[in-house]
């Protein structure tokens, strides 16, 4: 009752300071640089639409490795810094799809089936060595994540591929550092249902791949299983008193988190049009946990609307400043911008990590 | 230089358009021992935040009146700021570190240095600590507590009374010390323990420190204190000395309406046959070990047990559930229950309401609505919808939104919504959230640890009413497990005492005090 009253009597800038606070004012500021820097963009002679339009893509090719943060979040193994040990999957999906002699959409499909289980088996080697140290957990996986690229980078090399669009010209045997996708599955996904309005064009069906398993997830989270992955995140204790197996809950989360990081990365290289093998995985890792942070997700706390947010944002002032810089002081330094820019909210996301009550 | 040692002003707190203090007028002298009471959510915490500047009491908007010590007005800006004005405060929490020893404790980045050749050079970071000048430093604080304590004993290793001490400890080595904020000191203490600080406090008063006493056990303030300031929803309603007052009337001005003190309804214990028996049970819960238990619980029954601290009453519950490390052979309506298996116990319709509702008992960061609604939900697939023949169980929000207002009206649990977060909630309503959350998983029987502990008058009254009515009602055992004897024996059909990690005895609850303090002692270990 007393709430009602208070309702009503609350000013306008009460709930200015609520819609900030229940936003975050971190995420209030870049958004608005972000909004700032696409304002500039015409005015310093890049094209507006043109930079909508990156932005659509990047978004789709991204948001599906930032969306694989999401269960490791709610079942209490922190933010999934062991990312590459799916993607490695994903790759391995995505060279033996070619090998075989899949071609265009197929090759697509085929990529994500036989990445699976791989996926599948990674994530229960991953789960249980995670089971074995909670508490340290994201140490640990930072660990797995990069022993496992070092380990593909001899993979890569030593294992029979033969198929001549992917390995070393002259040796004909290992395979290359970045293999094009042209003929198999660039674009398969972002050229469905493409719209193109002038110079914006929208990459349709990734963000419709990328909404289906953003809905999958969300769905999943509200059912019985996922509604024990939360409360596994939030209090284990609780939630072992409650007859929930913890171990096997949280292994679920991993084996989930490695596969979408598989199929993620499948999301990313039909968008980008290139595999990127041996140390690419290495860099995928940090750019995902900093933009699910940065989308306002704590270590046991994550939305889909951070997933989403957190992309937009992160990958909007990594693209746009160098863009913008560049136009405005008619040099070409963006790598270094770039650099500048994608470590910097790297590092400032880290700083933004927030913890449950105990 | 006549001015009180402190003096509050009008003081008006407000969270959010939600008035919790309102006008609040106080005045301390200079040895004085002032007893604050009120029930959960009076407003005492805040009071005392807002005197120590605590952090959360700026981010939330600050306070409004003055808060002036020895006649000048102050304005604390965090909590060092109070302490170097000689304002100390010991929390209901223990804030100290496990691994370091009780010395080590007390005079933690306030140590006497030595400078060393490396320090002169490199600056005083790198003094050396003064080991013998820190153990004098620590022992003489100790003794102006008059109690022993090895300053040696990591913490880890310390009695929980001995942990309060070191605490009261730490704040007395402090020179400047004038004014001393015991919240709920002697919450986790044995008798005897409490009956040692109030030496203590006494001691403390008489050399010249005052002291702001906080507690629900109203006969200590009576003891200890000149004065005694009862509050109620934010507001002082009586500020009496000491020696004019009595419990009751206590009682009744935190309550607002007069309590019926330990009304026993006491009815003829049912005779019935054994729905639990625990045989030979051993429970290695820290600070709580159980050695060896044989207990057989009758049908429809209240059982009490009760018992000192750390002799093992709540290792019972805690390993029959299966949260601890036990062994032994329990059989429940003639079927063995698996130990060491929570699950295999709730599915076998039993429930546990821990004593560590922080920890246990709650999802602090998640709403009402789930602490309530979880477990009944992952055990027993309640509150949800199966989709697509079965195969997907969906989260039923509507029917959790209701079981848990109907619970939220019948245990009159106090929030803005049932979708508020359980970390919100005072102590008592946490309490009556977690007896929600059993009762939502219908048991045949169950366990209830410390239901009342550190919960005020009211509260208390309302959980032993609801646990007392689920059993009449509903035909439900319940063991309920209390360091309260006189609350055991309010509803209790019968009582068991654990002395020693063994059962020393069992007895009608309308037996006399004096027979379940002898048994108490009995086996002490």
């Amino acid at each position: 009752m007393s709430e009602n009253v208070n309702k009503a009597n609350r000013t306008f800038t009460d709930r200015a300071r609520d819609a900030v606070q229940s936003f975050g004012l971190p995420r209030m500021i870049i958004a608005v640089f972000l909004l700032v820097l696409f304002i500039a963009a015409p005015f310093v002679g890049a094209d507006f639409w043109t930079q909508v339009t990156n932005l659509f893509n990047r978004f789709s090719w991204n948001a599906v490795l930032v969306l694989a943060m999401v269960p490791m979040v709610h079942s209490g193994c922190g933010l999934n810094f062991g990312l590459p040990l799916g993607i490695i999957s994903g790759l391995l999906g995505a060279t033996l799809s070619i090998e075989w002699g899949f071609t265009g959409l197929a090759s697509f499909v085929m990529a994500v089936l036989i990445a699976t289980p791989f996926a599948l088996l990674f994530g229960v080697g991953y789960g249980w060595l995670l089971n074995k140290i909670k508490g340290g957990e994201m140490m640990i996986a930072t660990y797995v994540g990069f022993s496992s690229v070092s380990f593909m980078c001899m993979m890569w090399l030593l294992l029979p591929y033969h198929k001549p669009d992917m390995v070393w010209g002259l040796a004909g045997k290992g395979l290359r550092t970045t293999i094009s996708l042209e003929g198999y599955y660039a674009g398969v996904l972002s050229r469905f249902l493409q719209i193109q309005i002038g110079k914006l064009v929208i990459p349709t069906g990734a963000l419709l791949v990328f909404a289906l398993l953003a809905f999958l997830m969300w769905a999943f989270l509200h059912t019985k299983t996922g509604t024990a992955m939360t409360a596994v995140g939030s209090n284990p204790t609780f939630a072992r008193a409650a007859g929930i197996n913890i171990d096997r809950t949280r292994m679920l989360s991993v084996v989930m988190s490695t596969w979408l990081a598989a199929v993620g990365i499948l999301m990313y290289e039909q968008g980008f049009g290139f595999i990127q093998l041996y140390m690419a995985p290495f860099n995928m890792a940090l750019p995902a946990v900093s933009a699910i942070l940065i989308g306002g997700a704590s270590v046991n706390k994550a939305s889909i609307a951070n997933v989403i947010i957190g992309t937009i944002l992160f990958q909007g002032i990594v693209t746009m400043t160098p863009t913008v810089m560049n136009s405005m002081i008619h040099m070409d330094i963006s790598e270094v911008i770039r650099i500048i820019v994608s470590n910097g909210m790297i590092l400032y996301a880290l700083t933004r990590r927030t913890e449950a009550t105990r | 230089m006549n001015a009180p040692l402190l003096e509050l002003k009008n003081i008006k707190k407000d969270f959010f358009g939600n008035q919790v203090l309102t006008d609040i007028n106080l005045t301390l002298n200079e040895g004085e021992v002032l007893g604050l009471v009120g029930e959960n959510g009076a407003g005492k915490s805040t009071l005392m935040k807002i005197l120590f500047g605590m952090n959360v009491i700026r981010d939330t908007g600050g306070y409004g009146g003055d808060v002036l010590l020895n006649g000048q007005k102050v304005n604390f800006a965090s909590p060092f700021d109070a302490l170097a004005a000689g304002i100390g405060m010991v929390h209901q929490e223990f804030s100290l570190i496990p691994g370091f020893s009780a010395t080590e404790n007390i005079l933690l980045n306030r140590e006497p240095q030595k400078k060393s050749v490396v320090s002169e050079v490199f600056g005083q970071r790198l003094n050396t600590l003064d080991r013998s000048a820190m153990r004098k430093g620590a022992s003489d604080a100790i003794e102006k507590m008059g109690v022993e304590i090895d300053g040696e004993m990591v913490i880890n290793d310390m009695p929980v009374g001995h942990k309060q001490f070191t605490e009261i400890a730490r704040e007395l080595s402090k020179e400047q010390l004038k004014l001393l904020i015991l919240d709920e000191p002697t919450a986790v203490l044995t008798e005897r323990e409490a009956a040692a600080l109030l030496d203590s406090i006494r001691g403390m008063s008489s050399r010249g420190i005052a002291v702001i006493f906080i507690t629900h056990r109203l006969q200590e303030i009576l003891n200890v204190c000149d004065k005694v300031v009862v509050m109620r929803d934010g507001e002082i309603v009586k500020d009496v000395a000491a020696q004019e007052t009595n419990v009751t009337e206590i009682t009744r001005w935190m309550v607002g309406r007069s309590v019926n003190a330990a009304a026993a309804s006491h009815r003829e214990p049912p005779e019935s046959d054994t729905v639990m028996s625990i045989r030979r049970l051993w429970v290695d819960m820290p600070g709580e070990t159980v050695r060896d238990v044989s207990l057989d619980v009758r049908r429809g029954e209240i059982l009490g047990i009760g018992g000192l601290a750390g002799q093992g009453k709540l290792g019972i519950p805690n390993g029959v559930m299966g949260l601890y490390q036990a062994g032994g052979t329990v059989t429940f309506e003639g079927k063995e229950i698996p130990l060491n298996a929570p699950r295999k116990c709730l599915d076998s319709q039993l429930a546990f309401v821990s004593e560590d509702r922080r920890g246990v008992g709650l999802l602090l960061d998640e709403s009402l609505e789930w602490n309530i609604a979880f477990p009944a939900m992952q055990i027993q697939d309640k509150f949800l919808k199966p989709l697509l023949g079965g195969l997907i169980k969906w989260r039923d929000e509507k029917a959790i939104a209701d079981v848990t207002k109907r619970y939220i009206d019948e245990l009159q649990i106090r929030c803005t919504s049932s979708r508020q977060k359980a970390k919100e909630l005072s102590g008592g309503n946490q309490q009556k959230v977690c007896l929600a959350k059993a009762f939502a998983l219908e048991p045949q029987f169950l366990f209830v640890s410390e239901p009342t502990r550190g919960i005020d008058v009211g509260a208390k009254a309302l959980v032993l009413e609801a646990l007392k009515k689920f059993n009449r009602e509903s035909g439900v055992t319940i063991v309920m497990i209390s360091s309260e004897l006189e609350e055991l024996r309010q509803i209790c059909d019968r009582i068991a005492i654990v002395s020693g990690g063994r059962i020393a005895g069992i007895l009608p609850a309308t037996d006399s005090s004096e027979d379940f303090g002898a048994l108490m002692v009995s086996q002490v270990v």
